[in-house]
C-alpha cells in the first residue's frame, strides 16, 4: 500500500512537472499506457487472491482514477496556456488606420442632391418630372413663349447660337426650361402637373451668373387652378424645400412674356452674416423664383383653348437655390470639378433625400 | 428709372410716408431697387467760420474759429484756399462720417495744432467734383441748421426695376398715376397748355422712312439765351445720375424722366436745309485709292476694319479700288458710329444729325452760345430702334423709352411742355409746330387718336379676375381700378362684359389676362388667401421615367463606388471636341463665351480628364470623378444621349488611393474602368449576364487596353479603357489614368410585369463542390471565350466558372497561356460520385478544346 502512495505521489508530481502537451502524453503512457507503471499493477490484479484482490482493487483503480484526473486536468490547463501564448503572439496594433469606404468617399454633386430634394417635394405634390432637350429651335425657346420677334425681353436672354442650317433656321441653346412646358402641353392633355429641371445656358459669367446653369421649371394646366393655387404650392415648396417651419414670403407684380398676370416671389431673409442667409428671420427680401398664370397665348399655341384651360407656371435657378440652402459661394466653382469644392459642398452617395427621413438630414 | 421723393409729389398729392409709398411701389409691380433717403448728408451743418489764422507750423493751412450755431466756437485746421473769416459753410463735427473721403472724424493734431471738425468740400459731400475750396454759401444760410435741408439736397432718391413691358412707367408721371390708383394719394392734372406760336416752322421735315417713324414734330424757338439751367432742375438731374449741361439740354433730359418722353434740341443755326427722316445711306466709291484720301477715311473712321485689314497687308494705295462706305456720325457721346441702312437716322443738308431715338450729333448739338433751338419731339418704331442700338452698342435714356413704346398721343404735347420750359428758362419766340405723321403702330382701333394712334379696345368679362387669381373684386371697385389706370369704359359697365379702351401710355395690354392683372396688382396681390392644390390620388405614385430612375441610380451606383460626381461644362474647346469624334459644324457655338467654350460636347470624357488634370496641377492626382449627363451627338432632340462616364487617375482605385500600411493602392487600368461600368449598368438595370464584351474601343483609348459592351451583336452599351497616349497629349493630360462611358438611353425598356412575385427558388439538399482546372491555351484566346466553353459543358450542373490565375512562361511555348479556372458545381438530384466527376471533367474537357483549342495544362 505504501508502495502505491508513494507511486501515486510521483505521477501526480511528474504530471505537475509537465510543461507542455507532450510532457503530459509521455507521463500518461508512463503511467497509464500498455506497460504504463498504474497499468502493470492493475495485471497484477488477476494474480491476487480475493482477499488481497479485495483489497488492493479499489487502491489501484482508485490511483488510475486520480492520475487519469490529474492527466486530464493538467493537460486542460496546458491547452489554456498554448491558447493564451498563441493569442499573445497574435497581437496586432489596432490603432493602425483601416481604409475608408468607397461609400464615405464618393460624392455626389449638389445640383443633382438638390434635384433629388425637389423631386421628392413634388412628388408628394403629385407632380412628375418631364425632361426635353438642351439644343433647341427658336419657336419653342421663343416664339410659342409669347416672345414677339425682335422684342427686348429676347435680347435680355443672351442666348447662345448655332450656325443655320440647310433650311436657314438657326437652333440655340435653351435659355430656359420653358420649352418644355410647351413639348408637354402638345403631347399631353391637362391635367398637367410637371416639373421640369435641366440645364440652361446664356451669354453670361460673373460670381452669380454663368454661361450654363441649372433651372426648374414647373407647370400645372387645368380648368380651375389660379394664382391662389400658384402661391399654397410655391410657399409649401420652399418652407419644404429649405426645411424651415415658416417662411416670411411676398409676391409681387412683375412681367414673363409667357405669364399673365406674371409675379416674382421675395423670401425675407437675414443676409448680415457673411456668406450664409437665414431664413424666417432679418428685413431682407432675396428674390427667388419668378410665375405666372401661363398667357392665353402660349395655351393657344400649344393647341389648349385658353378659355377652356388655365394654370400657372414657374421657373428657378436649382443653382441658385442650392446655393441659398448650402452657402457655396461661386456659381462658377459648381462646374470646376475640383475635387476639394466636391469632397467640402458634396453629398455621401447614401444620403438620399426623402420626405419621410427628412430631405438633409 | 430713378427719381426723388419731390419730383413725384410734383405730380401725386400724397401724406404718405417714404417708407409707404417704397412698400407700395414694390406691391403694384414697380420693384424699388434701392432708396437713397440722403442720411449720408444728415451730420452736416451750416457753420461760420469767424476768425481764420495762418497756422503757427504750415504756409498752406489755416487755424479757423468755426460757429456751428451751438456752444462756444470750435477751432479747425483748414488747407482751403477760400478758407477765410466770414465765409459761411457746411461743418463736419467729429464723430461724422465723410463719404467723400471715407473717412470718419475724430479729434486730431495737424502739425500741433487741434482740430475739432472739418470745412468740406463739395466733392467731399459728393455732391460734385468741386474741390477748389470748401463750400461757400450766401450770407444769410442759417448757422446750425441742416446743410442738406437748407440746400434741397435731402431730397430721397428711389430707384425701381421696371419691366420690359411698362413704358408708362419710365416718367414720374407715369409712377404717380399708378400709385393714385392704388389709393396712395391723388393724381395732380398733367395736361399741358399748347403753345402759340408765331408763324410756320421755317424747317420742314419730309419722312422717307415712314414706317420707322409713327410722328414727327419740331418747333424752332429763336432769340433763347442758352446757360446752366434753374438749380432745382440741375439737382434733380444730379440727384437721377445725370450730368446737368445747358438748359436746352437739361429740359430734354427733364421731360425724358418727367414723362417718358424723350425730346431731342438742334441747334438752329446748325442745321441746314430742312430735315428728312430716312434710313442711313451706302455709297460705293470707285475710283484710285490714294494715300492721301485712305488716311483721311481712316482718320472719320470710315470702313476702319477693311482699311485696317488692307493696311495690314501694306495696301494703302491702290488703283481702282472699289469699296462700299457707310454713313457717319459724331454722336454726343463723343464716339463716332457707322450706320448701316436698317437704321433710321435725321438728316440735313450736311449730312446725319441723328440716330432716331438713340442719340443726337455732336455737329448740331445746343452750346451756351445757341440762341435759335429746334425741338423735336418724335415717335419711333420700337423695335427698330431696340436693333440699332443693340447693333451700335448704345444705351440711353432715349433708346430706353422708345424701344418700350412712347405714349404716341402725348407726343404734341411733350413738345409744348419742352417748348414751354425753354421760353421759361431761355426765354425766346416759339413758331407754329410742324407735324407729320408716319405708319402708324397699331390700326385695329375704331378710335383714332391726334397723332393718328388706333386706340385697342378690350373685353373685359369680370369674373375673369377669380377665374385667374381666386381674388373676389367687386364690379365696382374693377372699373374704378382700371378707369383711375385711363382705361375708359366703351358701352354699358352693367352687363357681365365690359369693354374698355386702352389708354396710349399702354401698349402692353391687350387683352383680358392683361386687365386681370392690371385689376390683381392695384387691389392687392397680398390680399389673394394661398389655396390647396386639390389632391389628385390618395397615396403619391411613381413619377421618375425608367431612364430618370436610371439616371439616379448609375449616379450613386459610381459615388458609392468612391468616385466623385462632378458637372462639367456642355461646350469643350474645338479640338478636345474632335478627338473624340465631335466638332461638326451643326454642333459649334456662333457665339461661343470663350474660345474654348465652343463645341457641344460628343463625349463626358474630354471635359472630365481636363478636369482630372488640372486636380492634378493643384496636387491632387488620385482622383476618381464621374457624370452623369447629356453629350450631342447632332442638333436634334434624339441626338442628345444620357451618358454615365468616369475617369480614375493615379491610384484612385475602389479600394482607395496611394500608399497605406497594409498594401499600397496600384495604378488605375484597363480593369478599374471596366468595374465601374459595368456597375453603373448594372445599377441602371442592365442584365449583367447577357452583356458581351469585345477586346478593343474607339481610337481615343489604348488599342490594346480597352473594350466594348454590347447587349447583343447591335446594341452598343458602352466603351472603357486606358487612353490612347496621342489622346492624353492632345489634352495636355497625364495618366495613369482610365475611364469608361455608358449609354444609359440604349438600355431596352424593362418588359411589364403582370406579378411583382419573384420566380420560386429551389434550394438543393446536395453539397456543392468546386473543382480547378488549368488549361493551355493561344494567347490571343479570351479568358471570356474559355469561360463560356467551361460553362457549356453542363448547363445543369455547372453553377459558376471563375478565372483565378493567367499566368505565361517559356515553359508554357510560345504564344501560349495558362488559364486557372474554379468550376462551382452543384448537384441537382444526388450526391456526385467519383465516375460522375471524372466524366464530367471529361465534358469540359472536350468542349474546351473544341471551342478554344485549349488543353489541359499537364
Amino acid at each position: 500500500m505504501t508502495d502505491l502512495k508513494t507511486l501515486e505521489a510521483t505521477l501526480l508530481a511528474e504530471i505537475a512537472a509537465a510543461s507542455d502537451e507532450a510532457a503530459i502524453e509521455a507521463v500518461r503512457v508512463s503511467a497509464l499506457g500498455k506497460k504504463g507503471s498504474v497499468s502493470e499493477r492493475l495485471k497484477m490484479l488477476g494474480t491476487m487472491s480475493p482477499e488481497e484482490r479485495k483489497q488492493m482493487g479499489p487502491a489501484i483503480n482508485g490511483l488510475k482514477n486520480s492520475v487519469g484526473e490529474a492527466l486530464a486536468a493538467r493537460k486542460a490547463e496546458l491547452h489554456k496556456e498554448a491558447i493564451a501564448a498563441r493569442l499573445a503572439a497574435e497581437t496586432v496594433d489596432v490603432t493602425l488606420p483601416v481604409r475608408q469606404a468607397p461609400a464615405e468617399r464618393g460624392r455626389i454633386h449638389p445640383i443633382s442632391q438638390v434635384i433629388d430634394e425637389i423631386t421628392a417635394i413634388f412628388g408628394d405634390l403629385g407632380f412628375a418630372i418631364a425632361e426635353g432637350p438642351d439644343i433647341e429651335t427658336d419657336y419653342y425657346n421663343f416664339t410659342a413663349l409669347n416672345f414677339p420677334e425682335g422684342h427686348p425681353a429676347r435680347e435680355m436672354h443672351d442666348t447662345f447660337f448655332f450656325p443655320p442650317g440647310e433650311n436657314g433656321e438657326r437652333k440655340l441653346l435653351r435659355t430656359h426650361t420653358s420649352p418644355v412646358q410647351i413639348h408637354t402641353m402638345e403631347a399631353q392633355k391637362p391635367p398637367i402637373r410637371i416639373v421640369i429641371p435641366g440645364k440652361t445656358y446664356r451669354q453670361d459669367s460673373d460670381a452669380t451668373h454663368s454661361p450654363m446653369f441649372h433651372q426648374l421649371e414647373g407647370l400645372v394646366v387645368d380648368r380651375t387652378s389660379t394664382v391662389a393655387n400658384m402661391k399654397w404650392v410655391l410657399e409649401e415648396f420652399c418652407k419644404a424645400f429649405f426645411e424651415v417651419p415658416s417662411l416670411n414670403m411676398r409676391f409681387r407684380p412683375s412681367f414673363f412674356p409667357f405669364t399673365e398676370p406674371s409675379l416674382e416671389l421675395d423670401i425675407q431673409c437675414d443676409r448680415s452674416r457673411p456668406g450664409e442667409v437665414r431664413f424666417g428671420e432679418g428685413s431682407d427680401w432675396m428674390e427667388i423664383l419668378g410665375c405666372g398664370m401661363v398667357h392665353p397665348n402660349v395655351l393657344g399655341m400649344s393647341g389648349l383653348d385658353p378659355d377652356e384651360y388655365q394654370g400657372f407656371a414657374w421657373g428657378m435657378g436649382i443653382d441658385r437655390i442650392a446655393t441659398l440652402k448650402y452657402g457655396m459661394p461661386d456659381l462658377r466653382d459648381y462646374f470646376n470639378a475640383d475635387t476639394r469644392w466636391l469632397q467640402h459642398y458634396g453629398f455621401r452617395p447614401l444620403d438620399l433625400p426623402t420626405l419621410f427621413g427628412g430631405l438633409s438630414t | 428709372m430713378k427719381f426723388t421723393l419731390s419730383w413725384l409729389k410734383d405730380h401725386l398729392d400724397t401724406d404718405a410716408s417714404l417708407d409707404e409709398i417704397v412698400e407700395r411701389l414694390t406691391m403694384i409691380g414697380l420693384e424699388v431697387e434701392s432708396v437713397d433717403d440722403k442720411a449720408s448728408l444728415k451730420p452736416f451743418v451750416i457753420a461760420r467760420v469767424l476768425t481764420a489764422e495762418k497756422h503757427p507750423d504750415a504756409d498752406k493751412l489755416k487755424v479757423l474759429s468755426v460757429d456751428t450755431g451751438s456752444g462756444a466756437p470750435v477751432q479747425v485746421v483748414c488747407g482751403a484756399p477760400n478758407a477765410r473769416a466770414g465765409l459761411v459753410g457746411a461743418f463736419a463735427a467729429p464723430g461724422a462720417y465723410v463719404p467723400g473721403i471715407d473717412v470718419t472724424l475724430s479729434v486730431g493734431k495737424i502739425r500741433g495744432v487741434e482740430s475739432h471738425g472739418m470745412m468740406c468740400s463739395e466733392r467731399e459731400l459728393q455732391l460734385s467734383d468741386e474741390h477748389t475750396g470748401i463750400i461757400d454759401l450766401p450770407e444769410n444760410a442759417p448757422v446750425g441748421a441742416s446743410f442738406a435741408a437748407w440746400a434741397k439736397l435731402d431730397d430721397p432718391v428711389i430707384e425701381i426695376g421696371l419691366t420690359p413691358n411698362r413704358p408708362d412707367a419710365t416718367g414720374v408721371y407715369g409712377i404717380a398715376r399708378d400709385l393714385a390708383a392704388s389709393g396712395l394719394g391723388t393724381l395732380k392734372s398733367g395736361a399741358v397748355e399748347p403753345v402759340e406760336g408765331e408763324g410756320k416752322c421755317p424747317v420742314s421735315v419730309t419722312l422717307e422712312a415712314p414706317d420707322l417713324c409713327p410722328g414727327f414734330a419740331l418747333r424752332l424757338v429763336r432769340g433763347v439765351k442758352n446757360g446752366p439751367s434753374p438749380k432745382w432742375l440741375q439737382q434733380r438731374l444730379i440727384a437721377i445720375g445725370l450730368r446737368p449741361i445747358n438748359a436746352l439740354v437739361d429740359i430734354t433730359n427733364y421731360v425724358t424722366f418727367d414723362r417718358g418722353r424723350p425730346l431731342h434740341v438742334f441747334d438752329a443755326a446748325k442745321v441746314k436745309g430742312n430735315l428728312v427722316v430716312r434710313r442711313a445711306k451706302t455709297s460705293e466709291e470707285v475710283g484710285d485709292l490714294v494715300e492721301e484720301r485712305f488716311l483721311d477715311l481712316k482718320k472719320r473712321g470710315l470702313g476702319v476694319e477693311l482699311l485696317t485689314e488692307w493696311e495690314s497687308y501694306g495696301l494703302t494705295r491702290m488703283a481702282s479700288a472699289v469699296y462700299e462706305l457707310y454713313e457717319r456720325i459724331e454722336a454726343l457721346d463723343g464716339y463716332g458710329y457707322e450706320l448701316t441702312p436698317d437704321m433710321c437716322v435725321i438728316a440735313d443738308d450736311n449730312g446725319v444729325e441723328s440716330i432716331a431715338g438713340i442719340m443726337g450729333g455732336e455737329l448740331s448739338g445746343c452750346e451756351d452760345g445757341t440762341t435759335d433751338v429746334l425741338i423735336e419731339s418724335a415717335l419711333w418704331d420700337p423695335m427698330a430702334t431696340a436693333r440699332t442700338g443693340r447693333e451700335l452698342g448704345i444705351i440711353t435714356d432715349a433708346r430706353y423709352r422708345f424701344e418700350r413704346g412712347v405714349d404716341p398721343e402725348f407726343m404734341v404735347a411733350g413738345l409744348d411742355l419742352g417748348t414751354r420750359m425753354v421760353l421759361e428758362f431761355c426765354g425766346g419766340t416759339p413758331s407754329e409746330p410742324e407735324i407729320v405723321l408716319g405708319t402708324p403702330t397699331a390700326k385695329d382701333g375704331e378710335i383714332v387718336g391726334e397723332t393718328g394712334h388706333h386706340y385697342r379696345e378690350v373685353d373685359f368679362p369680370l369674373s375673369e379676375t377669380k377665374r385667374l387669381t381666386g381674388l373676389d373684386v367687386e364690379r365696382a371697385e374693377s372699373i374704378a381700378i382700371l378707369k383711375r389706370l385711363g382705361f375708359v369704359p366703351k358701352g354699358a359697365t352693367d352687363g357681365a362684359v365690359v369693354r374698355f379702351v386702352v389708354p396710349s401710355w399702354r401698349p402692353d395690354v391687350d387683352g383680358k389676362a392683361d386687365l386681370v392683372e392690371e385689376v390683381m396688382r392695384i387691389h392687392g396681390v397680398n390680399r389673394i388667401a394661398p389655396a390647396p392644390l386639390p389632391q389628385t390620388t390618395a397615396v403619391g405614385s411613381r413619377i421618375l421615367t425608367t431612364l430618370q430612375n436610371r439616371t439616379r441610380a448609375a449616379r450613386r451606383a459610381l459615388a458609392v463606388r468612391g468616385m466623385m460626381e462632378a458637372v462639367t461644362w456642355s461646350f469643350i474647346p474645338e479640338r478636345h471636341a474632335a478627338l473624340f469624334g465631335g466638332g461638326a459644324p451643326a454642333l459649334k457655338l456662333s457665339n461661343p463665351i470663350a474660345a474654348d467654350m465652343s463645341d457641344m460636347r460628343p463625349s463626358l470624357l474630354p471635359g472630365l480628364i481636363a478636369a482630372a488634370q488640372r486636380n492634378a496641377d493643384r496636387g491632387f492626382g488620385d482622383i476618381a470623378l464621374f457624370e452623369v449627363s447629356g453629350t450631342y451627338q447632332g442638333d436634334r432632340p434624339e441626338d442628345q444621349r444620357r451618358v454615365a462616364g468616369g475617369i480614375r487617375r493615379g491610384t484612385a482605385t475602389l479600394e482607395g488611393a496611394g500608399r497605406h500600411w497594409a498594401g499600397n493602392a496600384a495604378s488605375v487600368g484597363v480593369f478599374d474602368a471596366k468595374a465601374d461600368a459595368l456597375a453603373a449598368l448594372e445599377a441602371a438595370g442592365a442584365p449583367v449576364d447577357k452583356l458581351t464584351i469585345e477586346a478593343g474601343g474607339p481610337d481615343w483609348y489604348h488599342p490594346g487596353r480597352s473594350g466594348t459592351i454590347r447587349l447583343g451583336p447591335k446594341n452598343l452599351l458602352g466603351t472603357f479603357g486606358e487612353f490612347h497616349p496621342d489622346t492624353l497629349e492632345a489634352l495636355d493630360a497625364a495618366g495613369p489614368i482610365c475611364g469608361f462611358e455608358v449609354y444609359l438611353d440604349a438600355l431596352p425598356e424593362p418588359k411589364a410585369k403582370a406579378t411583382r412575385t419573384k420566380p420560386r427558388l429551389d434550394l438543393s439538399p446536395f453539397q456543392a463542390v468546386k473543382r480547378d482546372f488549368a488549361f493551355v491555351v493561344d494567347r490571343s484566346v479570351a479568358a471570356g471565350a474559355l469561360t463560356r466553353a467551361v460553362a457549356a459543358a453542363d448547363k445543369k450542373l455547372i453553377a459558376g466558372v471563375s478565372v483565378f490565375d493567367v499566368f505565361e512562361g517559356a515553359a508554357l511555348g510560345a504564344g501560349k497561356k495558362s488559364v486557372a479556372i474554379e468550376v462551382a458545381i452543384q448537384p441537382q438530384e444526388r450526391t456526385l460520385t467519383d465516375e460522375d466527376f471524372e466524366a464530367l471533367s471529361a465534358r469540359i474537357v472536350a468542349n474546351v478544346e473544341k471551342q478554344t483549342g485549349g488543353v489541359l495544362r499537364g
